[in-house]
C-alpha cells in the first residue's frame, strides 16, 4: 500500500515538474494529464472512489481535451530553446520569491500537527455519502458554486458572441 | 483465504472475458461486411472458409504482415502511443459490465484447497462490481478522445489534424447528452453500480420507464462511437480518413479494433442500462446478454447501411440544441413522475 502511494506520489511530482519545464505545449499538456491520473489513483487509495472518477471525467476527460484542442487550433510553434532573454532584475526577484515560498512550505510542514486518525465509516467515499453531505451540510456553498458556474458560462457566451459581430 | 489461488482464478476469468471480447470484435467486423452486403444486394466476403467465416483471421494476418510505416516528421513516441490509448480505452469498460448472474458456485476446491469465491465477487458474472461502475465507464470513455487527438497531431498531416479536431469537438458535445440521458435510469435504480442497475430491472426493463432516455442514449452513443450518421471524423470525401490517415499495418488494426470495441461496449452498455442486462426467461443469462448485445450491434450496422451522413454544423446543432435540452427535460419529467407516483 505504502509502496504504491510513493510510486504514485513520485509520478505526480515528476509529471508536475515536467509540465513546467517542457517547452512544447502539447507535451506539457500531456504531462498534466498524467499528473491528473496519478492524483486520481491517490484518491482511490484513500478510498474516495467518487472523487477519483470525477477527477478523471472533469479534469482529464473534459478540461484537458479542451486545452489540447485550443493548443492545436492555435498551432503554437515550438519556441527556441532557452526562451526569451530575461532581465537581471527578473532573475533576482524570481529566485527571491521562489526561496520565500519554499521556506514557507518547509516551515509549515514542520510546524504541522497531525490530528489523531478517526476510524472510517463503511460508506466513506461512496457516491451516496458525497451526495448526502453536498445536499445537506454543504448545500449553500454547493448551490453558490453552481450559480458561479452559470455566471461564467453566460460570460463566456457573451465574450464569444461580441467577437463575431 | 488463499491469495495466490484467488488471484489465479481472477486472472483466468479476466482472460476468458478478454478473449471472448476480442473474438466478438473480429466477428463483428465480418458481420458488418456481411450485413452491409445483404443490405446492398451483394454477397460480402465469402471466399475464406465456409461462408467467409475465416475472413477475420485472413484480415489479421494481412495486417500483421503489411509494412509498418511511420511518416517522416511525425512525433514517433506519440504516434505509437495513440493506437495503444484507443485500444486500451475500448477494452477497459468491459471490467464493470455484468454479463451473467452467477457463473461459479460459492466455494470450490482446487488442489485440495477450499476457495471462497464470494471474495471480490469472483463467482458473479462481472469482473469488478464497483460502487462507481457507470462513472468509471464514462471516465474511461472520455479518455478515448486522447487517442484520436494525439494520433492526429503526431501524424503531422493536415487531414489527420482536422479529423482529430472534429472528433474532439464531437466527443465533447455528445458526452454531455450521453451523461445526462442516463440520469433517469440512475434516479429509478438509485445506484451507480451496473450490477445493481441490472438487478433493479428484475420486474420491468428500464426502456419502459425511460423511453426518451433510451432514444437519447442510443443517439449519443452513435455519436460517441463516431458511427454512420455522425462519422464526420473520417468522412472520406473531405478528410481522406480523418486521424487514421497516416496509420498502416497493425497500428491501423488497433485503431479499427478500438472502433469496433466501442460499438460492442456501447451495445452491451445499452443492454445493461435499458434492456434488462442478462435478465430473461428460459435461456441462461449469458446467452440472453449476448443475444441482446448482438441485436443492438445489428442495429448499429443497419443504421450504417441506410442513413446518410450529417453535415458538421447540423451535427453541432443537433447535439447542443436538440439532444441536450431533451435530456434535461427527461430528467425533469422523471423527477416529477417519481415525486407524485
Amino acid at each position: 500500500m505504502q509502496i504504491i502511494f510513493f510510486l504514485l506520489a513520485a509520478t505526480a511530482l515528476i509529471s508536475g515538474i515536467m509540465v513546467v519545464i517542457q517547452v512544447n505545449p502539447v507535451r506539457s499538456a500531456l504531462f498534466l494529464v498524467l499528473n491528473f491520473f496519478a492524483l486520481a489513483a491517490i484518491y482511490l487509495l484513500a478510498n474516495a472512489q467518487f472523487i477519483a472518477a470525477i477527477q478523471i471525467i472533469v479534469y482529464a476527460g473534459a478540461i484537458m481535451v479542451l486545452f489540447l484542442f485550443v493548443i492545436m487550433l492555435l498551432n503554437l510553434r515550438q519556441p527556441e530553446e532557452g526562451g526569451a532573454h530575461r532581465h537581471l532584475g527578473q532573475k533576482i526577484f524570481g529566485s527571491f520569491l521562489a526561496t520565500a515560498v519554499i521556506a514557507l512550505v518547509i516551515y509549515k510542514v514542520f510546524r504541522m500537527v497531525v490530528p489523531p486518525a478517526k476510524p472510517l465509516t463503511p460508506d466513506f467515499g461512496s457516491t451516496e455519502m458525497v451526495a448526502k453531505s453536498l445536499f445537506t451540510d454543504y448545500l449553500l456553498p454547493f448551490e453558490m458554486t453552481s450559480i458561479l458556474l452559470l455566471v461564467a458560462v453566460v460570460g463566456a457566451v457573451i465574450l464569444a458572441r461580441s467577437k463575431v459581430e | 483465504m488463499n491469495l495466490p489461488l484467488l488471484i489465479g482464478v481472477m486472472v483466468v476469468k479476466i482472460l476468458v472475458v478478454f478473449v471472448v471480447f476480442l473474438t466478438t470484435i473480429a466477428y463483428v467486423v465480418l458481420m458488418e461486411r456481411k450485413v452491409l452486403g445483404f443490405i446492398q444486394f451483394r454477397y460480402g466476403p465469402n471466399r475464406v472458409g465456409p461462408w467467409g467465416l475465416l475472413q477475420p483471421l485472413a484480415d489479421a494476418l494481412k495486417l500483421i504482415f503489411k509494412e509498418d510505416f511511420t511518416p517522416p516528421g511525425a512525433n514517433r513516441f506519440l504516434f505509437v502511443l495513440a493506437p495503444m490509448i484507443v485500444g486500451l480505452t475500448a477494452f477497459l469498460p468491459l471490467a464493470v459490465i455484468p454479463f451473467a448472474d452467477k457463473i461459479l458456485p460459492d466455494t470450490i476446491t482446487i488442489y485440495g484447497q477450499k476457495l471462497d469465491l464470494t471474495v471480490a465477487s469472483l463467482n458473479r458474472g462481472v469482473i469488478a462490481d464497483v460502487n462507481i461502475g457507470l462513472l468509471y465507464i464514462f471516465a474511461v470513455a472520455s479518455m478515448a478522445v486522447y487517442g484520436a487527438v494525439i494520433g492526429g497531431w503526431a501524424s503531422n498531416n493536415k487531414y489527420s489534424l482536422l479529423g482529430a479536431l472534429r472528433l474532439s469537438a464531437q466527443m465533447i458535445s455528445y458526452e454531455l447528452a450521453l451523461g445526462l440521458s442516463v440520469i433517469g435510469v440512475l434516479m429509478i435504480s438509485g445506484t451507480l453500480s451496473l450490477v445493481g442497475i441490472v438487478e433493479a430491472q428484475k420486474n420491468m426493463w428500464f426502456i419502459v420507464y425511460q423511453p426518451l432516455g433510451f432514444v437519447l442514449f442510443l443517439t449519443a452513443a452513435f455519436a460517441e462511437c463516431a458511427r454512420t450518421p455522425f462519422d464526420l471524423i473520417e468522412c472520406e470525401n473531405e478528410l481522406v480518413a480523418g486521424y487514421q490517415t497516416e496509420y498502416s499495418s497493425m497500428k491501423w488494426g488497433l485503431l479499427m479494433m478500438g472502433e469496433y470495441g466501442h460499438v460492442v461496449i456501447a451495445s452491451a452498455l445499452t443492454v445493461t442500462l435499458f434492456l434488462g442486462g442478462w435478465q430473461g426467461p428460459f435461456l441462461p443469462p449469458v446467452v440472453w446478454f449476448l443475444l441482446k448485445t448482438f441485436i443492438l450491434i445489428f442495429f448499429f450496422i443497419w443504421v450504417r447501411g441506410t442513413f446518410p451522413r450529417f453535415r458538421f454544423d447540423q451535427l453541432m446543432y443537433f447535439g447542443w440544441k436538440v439532444l441536450l435540452p431533451l435530456s434535461l427535460v427527461n430528467i425533469l419529467l422523471t423527477g416529477i413522475i417519481m415525486l407524485y407516483i
